[in-house]
């Protein structure tokens, strides 16, 4: 399958002189899940905003195998990013609101959106009600509601507890499953990243650079006994050995 | 309070329980109206007059020095029939001015945030507006204006209150939160809808605070322009009563004007409180009730 989207010798050096990326070359297929992991401060966030086109690389090329019509973006950050003067239903709908589209025309859209993160229910909440993990639901609702085919999530689930965290991993897992997203999916957290992915793309700082990319060669549905299996523990390892020491720069196809 | 909170089901932030939630939020207020939070200053105030009266009957204070405060209520209640029309001019320069200083506060801050230029290029010039003691130039506005004494008091009372519209809006329309900004960007939202649905929105705690302030500078704006202009003639507000009282030694009298001076402005703040409250109760820290 040709891939989806393509980082080629991509670098970005911030206007005051940081090199948050240098040189990185990523390729994504269609459908596949695939995680960044790396120390904070080493450019995961900058692939996400670049891919998203908020900002230009320096240098290098991004190329999308999806013309802009059929390309659909959508965008999850790790605070949730919600209005607070607004309730769930018009937080969710605001992506359909920018293109024009009143709320009572997108209703069924919504609700669906909704149901889809078991949001229903609390339509009508100001995000302050919420709890956190009902707040990134909403969050994660708000991105479904354009049906996006590519999902840029940074750090989504980095403020939640890890209870929370793990019951939103599945049911992301879950829609992934269904809906056939490209997902493109920030961490920090490296059994979250082994949980979920396809490939694991390991990066290290000072320059942001890739260090590794794994493939996770574990069947989907993948079940609760997968994250304490030998298997799950071994990529894990893996990961830490190459956040540990990243000068060993080799790639695992 | 706490009977009250119990109505509210932590586990369930769902729409039914969100209206139980804003009862019993209302609820409690209206308590707390009447509880320690209310008395105790009503107590101080109260004890502060008692001694006043104690004072001045005991060492015989001559009422043209300091007058009791029973003296200033029987004055306020006896000169009430032309002290009451005076204040109802003060205050319509007041609002007009509030008015004035909102809309086009709200409007220039809007400017501002448009480029970074226009800010920085016009911003110093609202900041010597504000540093400009009006009193001095109160004159001078009068002059230009002659025909027409109330615009010239309202333009004085303008100049007063604009400036914390002006930066209190510039500030909360350039701190929108930076995510929802790239939120917007992302979803191709043009200037005009990031404006509307995100930064006016986010500007508006900042706001509502500065309308508080300006609510009492137009007061105080009015009067001082108006003890400048010093007019008399039928549209003569408080501060030309306050100023006539004191020349004339009508010293209860200039009390009784004081207190109803301050008065107005007391209640312009507790209403524009109210409805700073209004519009933020369901979202912003500074209108939410807490149990802790
Ligand atoms: N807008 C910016 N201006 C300047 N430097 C930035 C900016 N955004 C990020 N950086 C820097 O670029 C580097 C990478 O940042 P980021 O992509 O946010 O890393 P991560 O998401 O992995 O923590 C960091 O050193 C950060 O300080
Ligand atoms: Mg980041």
């Amino acid at each position: 399958m040709p891939p989806i989207l393509t980082l080629h010798q991509v670098s970005k050096v911030y206007g005051n002189g940081t090199v948050a990326l240098q040189d990185i070359d990523l390729t994504v297929s269609p459908g596949e899940f695939v995680s960044l992991v790396g120390p904070s401060g080493c450019g995961k966030s900058t692939v996400l905003r670049l891919v998203a086109g908020l900002g230009q690389p320096s240098s290098g090329q991004i190329a999308w195998g999806l013309s802009p019509g059929e390309r659909n973006l959508a965008f999850v950050f790790q605070d949730a990013a919600l209005m607070p003067w607004a309730t769930v239903v018009d937080n969710v709908h605001l992506p359909l609101k920018l293109k024009g589209k009143s709320l009572r025309s997108c209703r069924a859209d919504i609700q669906e959106a909704l149901n889809l993160v078991s949001l229903g229910g609390a339509e009508r909440s100001y995000p302050r009600q919420l709890s956190g993990g009902m707040r990134m639901r909403a969050s994660i609702a708000r991105a479904l509601v354009t049906r996006p085919n590519v999902l840029l999530m940074d750090e989504p689930f980095g403020a939640l507890d890890e209870m929370t965290r793990a019951r939103l991993n599945s049911d992301v897992l879950h829609l992934w499953e269904q809906k056939h997203w490209t997902v493109l999916f920030v961490t920090h957290n490296i059994y979250e990243a082994v949980y979920l992915s396809n490939r694991v793309v390991v990066m290290a700082a000072h320059p942001g650079r890739i260090v590794a990319d794994l493939a996770i060669d574990a069947p989907y549905p993948r079940s609760e006994e997968f994250r304490t299996s030998a298997q799950f523990n071994h990529y894990c390892r893996e990961i830490l050995r190459y956040l540990s020491s990243p000068e060993r720069t080799v790639t695992v196809p | 309070m706490e009977p009250n909170s119990s109505l509210s089901p932590p586990s369930s932030p769902a729409s039914p329980g969100a209206t139980v939630w804003g009862a019993a939020s209302q609820i409690s207020r209206f308590n707390r109206l009447w509880s320690l939070e209310v008395m105790a200053p009503i107590a101080v105030g109260l004890g502060a007059l008692v001694l006043w009266e104690v004072g001045v009957q005991l060492f015989q204070v001559p009422p043209y020095l300091l007058p009791g405060p029973l003296l200033v209520l029987q004055t306020l209640v006896q000169e009430w029939p032309q002290l009451f029309p005076s204040l109802m001019v003060t205050l319509q320069i007041t609002v007009a001015a509030f008015v004035a200083a909102t809309v086009s506060g709200l409007l220039i801050a809007i400017l501002f945030t448009q480029s970074k230029w226009i800010e920085r290029s016009f911003f110093p010039y609202a900041v010597i507006l504000q540093t400009m003691p009006v009193v001095a130039i109160a004159p001078l506005i009068i002059i230009w204006f002659k025909s027409n004494t109330f615009a010239a008091l309202v333009v004085c009372a303008w100049i007063v209150a604009l400036f914390p519209i002006i930066s209190n809006t510039t500030l909360g329309l350039n701190s929108a939160d930076h995510s929802l900004q790239n939120l917007f960007q992302l979803y191709g939202a043009n200037r005009w809808q990031t404006l509307w649905h995100l930064r006016l929105p986010s500007a508006m705690p900042y706001f509502l605070g500065g309308l508080r302030i300006s609510g009492g500078l137009s007061l105080i704006g009015a009067v001082v322009a108006e003890f400048v202009a010093g007019t008399g003639g039928a549209r003569s507000g408080i501060a030309y009563q306050i100023l006539m009282s004191s020349y004339n030694l009508q010293i209860p009298r200039m009390f009784a004007a004081l207190i109803m001076t301050t008065g107005l402005g007391v209640i312009i703040f507790v209403l524009l409180t109210l409805l700073s409250d209004r519009l933020l109760r369901h979202w912003h820290e500074s209108a939410l009730q807490r149990e802790n």
